[in-house]
């Protein structure tokens, strides 16, 4: 034969022997390669090396196909018809995965019912954490758009008043320029309005009632707002303003609004600057459109004339971002002291009041602005802890539920355990089998909750006030679903993986185990800890109503029914007498009258009174204020406790003062009425004693309260007439509105609606918690059902017994009955005090509060039990009701 | 049973691995069909289709000794098993069987 071959010219392609040597599987190499080589040489002789080659390529190229490269498993059909095919396959194998989900899809569809209880609870279970879990989330990263989230900081001020450290955010004027100039820390300061912020923007011959605000230029770079159309820097002009997207379509339509002009509060023209995106609803900067800082005080004299260089008057807002890698507590000690020092000729300020500067970082601003005694203590956090406590009371009742249904299940199948390994299967298949199942299981529920979520979504935004949505694209949202389902299903398949494939199979096969009795203690322990939790949130729910309820009955000392607020306008105060005139003619209105904030709410207070026997330490003493002049206590429909309301019959009550109860009681005055009071540079004398009003929060202590003769208009409270339906009424006073405050729309605000609100957060954490109760206690008792059939099966043949010994039905479903009841006293008797506890620590933060009585634990206890009765008698009944000759004649 | 349905290919390189009988590899069946068929086989095709057969338990395939025109690597050698047989022999039953059931007329009548 000729060898030429193997000499070095006669090759093939170097890169074709290379390629073929890397894609080839290992153990093919050897005959390929040598094929290919062979078949080269033979060529090669035949008709010459370079068509050999030629052809080198092409085979190579045709034999391109995954039978190449593709691994042993290639080979895999050589071991089925090897006579060596039953060798044990590893546990892990695709064939025994296949297997083991084949084998979980039939017992799943064997055991409808249970396979429904078993996926149903757990999918609910999984929807509600993941509901709160969105929740959570969306409150958690609040602010984070922000992109100088980690450097953007609100300066705050603590100040003490009669005894007691406060904390505000409203500053002195000069602070904001003070800061700039003085201070390098800073890359910029801010600073805003602090009022209302309800502005009438005018466009043609339409009026828009929008929120906004007055803010420094260096806002847009500072918060990222995204410019969408416009200047970059828009709040560089004094009259110019900026407007969110959805407020530039509300006054614009599809028009570019960048240019146009338009009216603020019906005297000043401004131009549309620039359009910024919307921020999302969870920022706590929220605006419609934003104006500039300067502007103030080119439409506001008194900005330039009470504000400017005024430290003592805190009315102002600010906002600082830091430069990059500042240490926040270095600034905060320098700035500490910055009111202080432009004060310190008041000795009052220097000994008692004691103003501290710091800086609140952006990162607290939702959850954790709550401040008692100049210390940080938290805020909304705790309704997030708190949901977060729910979301994983849930997951755990839920996740016992499946647990105990799944081990009660499998104690079923000791018999198959028994099957499998007399048949030769080992213990690690058993536990893949086991294992496999409960995560399909598992896998389900999650689908199931998935489809639970998507369509509940917008309803619980509704309830929520939020836009949330599934972050579907976030991988954390993945991981944590992913890692959470094989965490449930591992460990709610690992008893019986664990536990049943460590039977002797000779042992089971003779029938000889009773897996029953050593297991069932886990197992009471598992429904009286998710009893615990359900109990614990029923009576939590029951306690928060029962607050809401107490708080809603306490005497507001006012009729908010048929009374309505309207902003005030310089036009309307003008031509006020004129409007009550007119008001008043049409019937619809009983009475009118003017004050400084609405009247559900206080926005004035003010220290420095003065009183018969009152020391220099009582000017810092603290009082609310409203300011009104007539008809006030007749249009707000209080009963006066003593005195009278002001009136215009005694010209003397232009320096009249009306206070409530714990204002007397704080200045100690025996009698009230005539009493001379001195504030504010002028004497005032008392003409009556209000009671206790409720219009700042109907869960806290009602301060000392001063009503004082001044016009500070910025409200007008309107009585409707009785008689007259509020409807109605609304029809008839809305003309005159209009042609005494053209430049506005008539906006009015019903206060019982208003006083409503004060309930928002306690009804949003009731009714969310109602929810959840309601749950944990459906998806305990799905649970409880699964379980009291299961046991119901197992004891047929006692039943049958008994009863053939003369057990009545009533007997029969006693027994059932009697251990589910014992565990449900159980868990109330640990319940209860636990929820004792939790809840006197939630009521701590409230000073009008009820006091938890015995009876709530009762009803709890009672409702429970019934709910259990009702849950178990189902299958007791069933089973008592049973023929015994039937259930004995089997087997 | 499994793997009783023979393509056409899988047919001739079964029936070409039994014909070479004791040096059945891959390179002399490509070798083998390429002057039969009077057409050029490519080496991908046959080497899969024989795969394909052991997988069926069709052939069993054993290395034979390594050549030097192989660079001294082994060859994979083949037989055609019991079962391989069998088919075979089945495929060939119901060709003659279709064959022997054509009307003459079928073709004229020149079918002897």
């Amino acid at each position: 034969m000729n060898r030429k071959s193997i000499f070095p010219q006669h090759k093939p392609p170097r890169w074709a022997q290379r390629l073929l040597e890397r894609i080839t599987a290992p153990h093919l190499r050897e005959e390929i390669q040598g094929d290919m080589d062979e078949l080269f040489d033979k060529r090669g002789q035949r008709s010459g090396y370079a068509k050999a080659r030629l052809l080198y390529v092409v085979d190579l190229l045709l034999l391109l196909h995954p039978r190449l490269w593709r691994r042993e498993p290639a080979r895999m059909g050589k071991l089925r018809h090897s006579k060596f095919n039953d060798i044990p396959k590893s546990f892990l194998h695709p064939d025994m995965i296949r297997n083991y989900l084949k084998i979980a899809v039939r017992n799943l569809v064997k055991n409808k019912s249970y396979s429904a209880i078993n996926i149903g609870g757990l999918a609910v279970g999984m929807a509600v954490a993941m509901l709160i879990g969105i929740w959570i989330n969306d409150e958690v990263s609040a602010n984070e758009h922000h992109k100088n989230y980690e450097t953007i900081y609100e300066v705050k001020m603590h100040q003490t008043f009669d005894g007691h450290r406060g904390t505000q955010d409203a500053l002195p004027f000069p602070i904001g320029e003070e800061l700039k100039a003085n201070y390098p820390d800073f890359k910029a300061v801010v600073m805003y309005d602090r009022g209302d912020g309800h502005r009438s923007l005018i466009v043609g011959a339409q009026k828009f009632l929008k929120y906004g605000l007055y803010i420094g230029e260096d806002a847009i770079d500072m918060f990222s707002l995204t410019i969408l159309n416009g200047d970059k820097n828009p709040l560089k002009e004094p009259y110019s303003i900026v407007l969110t997207d959805e407020t530039a379509h509300a006054l614009f339509g599809n028009q570019d609004p960048i240019g146009k002009t338009l009216k603020l509060d019906n005297t000043t023209d401004l131009k549309v600057t620039a359009v910024v995106a919307r921020q999302p609803t969870n920022a706590t900067l929220q605006f419609d459109y934003l104006l500039p800082w300067q502007l103030q005080e080119k439409i506001y004299d008194w900005v330039v004339k009470y504000h400017k260089t005024n430290w003592g008057n805190n009315s102002w807002g600010a906002f600082v971002q830091l430069k990059e890698g500042i240490d926040p507590a270095q600034t905060n000690a320098k700035i500490k002291d910055m009111v202080l020092t432009h004060l310190s000729n008041d000795p009052n300020i220097r000994k008692s009041i004691k103003p501290e500067v710091f800086l609140h970082p952006m990162a607290k601003w939702r959850l954790y602005s709550e401040f008692t005694e100049g210390e940080n203590t938290g805020g909304f956090i705790k309704y997030v802890r708190l949901f977060g406590i729910f979301g994983a009371f849930i997951l755990v009742i839920a996740c016992i539920n499946f647990m105990n249904l799944s081990t009660a299940r499998s104690e079923k199948r000791a018999k198959e355990v028994g099957v499998r390994k007399a048949v030769g299967s080992g213990r690690k298949q058993l536990i893949g089998q086991f294992l496999s199942e409960s995560t399909l299981i598992a896998a389900l529920a999650l689908l199931l909750a998935l489809g639970l979520v998507m369509p509940s979504l917008p309803y619980f935004n509704t309830l929520t006030e939020k836009t949330m949505t599934i972050e579907f694209g976030n991988p954390v949202f993945w991981s944590v679903v992913v890692i959470f389902t094989l965490f449930t299903g591992l460990l709610a398949g690992s008893y019986p993986a664990l536990y049943l494939s460590s039977f002797n199979p000779v042992t089971i096969l003779k029938g000889g185990v009773h897996v029953g009795k050593s297991a069932s203690l886990p197992r009471k322990i598992l429904v009286v800890v998710q009893f615990t939790f359900s109990v614990v949130l029923m009576i939590g729910t029951i306690i928060i109503y029962q607050q809401i309820q107490y708080g809603k009955n306490r005497p507001a000392g006012f009729t908010n029914k048929g009374l309505i607020s309207i902003n005030s306008s310089s036009h309307l105060v003008t031509h006020f007498e004129a409007l009550r005139a007119e008001l008043l003619a049409t019937g619809a209105v009983s009475s009118i009258c003017q004050s400084n904030s609405p009247p559900t709410q206080i926005w004035s207070s003010n220290s420095g009174w003065e009183w018969k026997g009152s020391t220099p330490e009582d000017k810092s003493a603290v009082f609310t204020t409203i300011t009104t002049n007539y008809d006030y206590i007749k249009t707000i429909g209080i009963r006066l406790k003593e005195g009278r309301d002001f009136s215009r019959d005694f010209t003397t009550d232009s320096l009249g003062v009306l206070v409530n109860e714990s204002a007397v009681k704080r200045m100690g005055l025996k009698h009230p009425v005539g009493e001379k009071l001195r504030w504010a540079g002028k004497d005032r004398t008392v003409v009556g004693v209000v009671p206790d009003l409720v219009m700042d929060s109907p869960y806290q202590a009602i301060r000392p309260l001063t009503i004082v003769f001044e016009n500070w208009t910025a409200f007008l409270n309107v009585r409707i007439n009785p008689a007259v339906a509020p409807s109605v009424a609304i029809q008839k006073i809305r003309p005159i509105f209009d042609k005494f405050n053209p430049g506005f729309p008539f906006d009015y605000k019903f206060a019982d609606t208003e006083y409503n609100k004060k309930f928002y957060y306690e009804e949003l954490i009731g009714n969310l918690s109602a929810i959840v109760s309601v749950l944990a206690i459906f998806i305990s008792c799905l649970g409880l059902f699964g379980l009291a059939s299961f046991m119901a099966e197992q004891r047929t043949k006692e039943i049958g017994i008994r009863k053939v010994l003369g057990a009545s039905v009533a007997n029969v479903w006693a027994l059932l009955s009697k251990d589910f009841v014992q565990l449900v006293i159980i868990s109330c008797l640990v319940a209860s005090p636990v929820a004792w506890y939790a809840m006197n620590k939630w009521l701590e933060s409230y000073t009008y509060k009820i006091s938890i009585g015995a009876g709530v634990f009762l009803v709890v206890l009672i409702a429970a039990l019934l709910i259990t009765l009702l849950t178990i008698s189902y299958q007791a009944f069933k089973a008592a009701l049973l023929n015994p000759v039937k259930s004995l004649k089997s087997e | 049973m499994k793997g009783t349905q023979l393509g056409e290919f899988e047919e001739i390189i079964l029936l070409t691995i039994a014909l070479l009988y004791d040096d059945a590899y891959s390179v002399a069946v490509v070798e083998e069909l390429g002057q039969r068929l009077e057409r050029p086989m490519s080496l991908g095709a046959v080497h899969r289709t024989m795969q394909r057969l052991e997988e069926k338990g069709l052939v069993h395939s054993r290395f034979g000794e390594s050549t030097a025109e192989r660079g001294g690597r082994r060859k994979r050698l083949f037989t055609v098993t019991a079962a391989g047989e069998e088919v075979l022999q089945e495929s060939r039953r119901i060709r003659n069987n279709l064959w022997a059931d054509i009307p003459k007329a079928a073709f004229g009548g020149s079918v002897a």
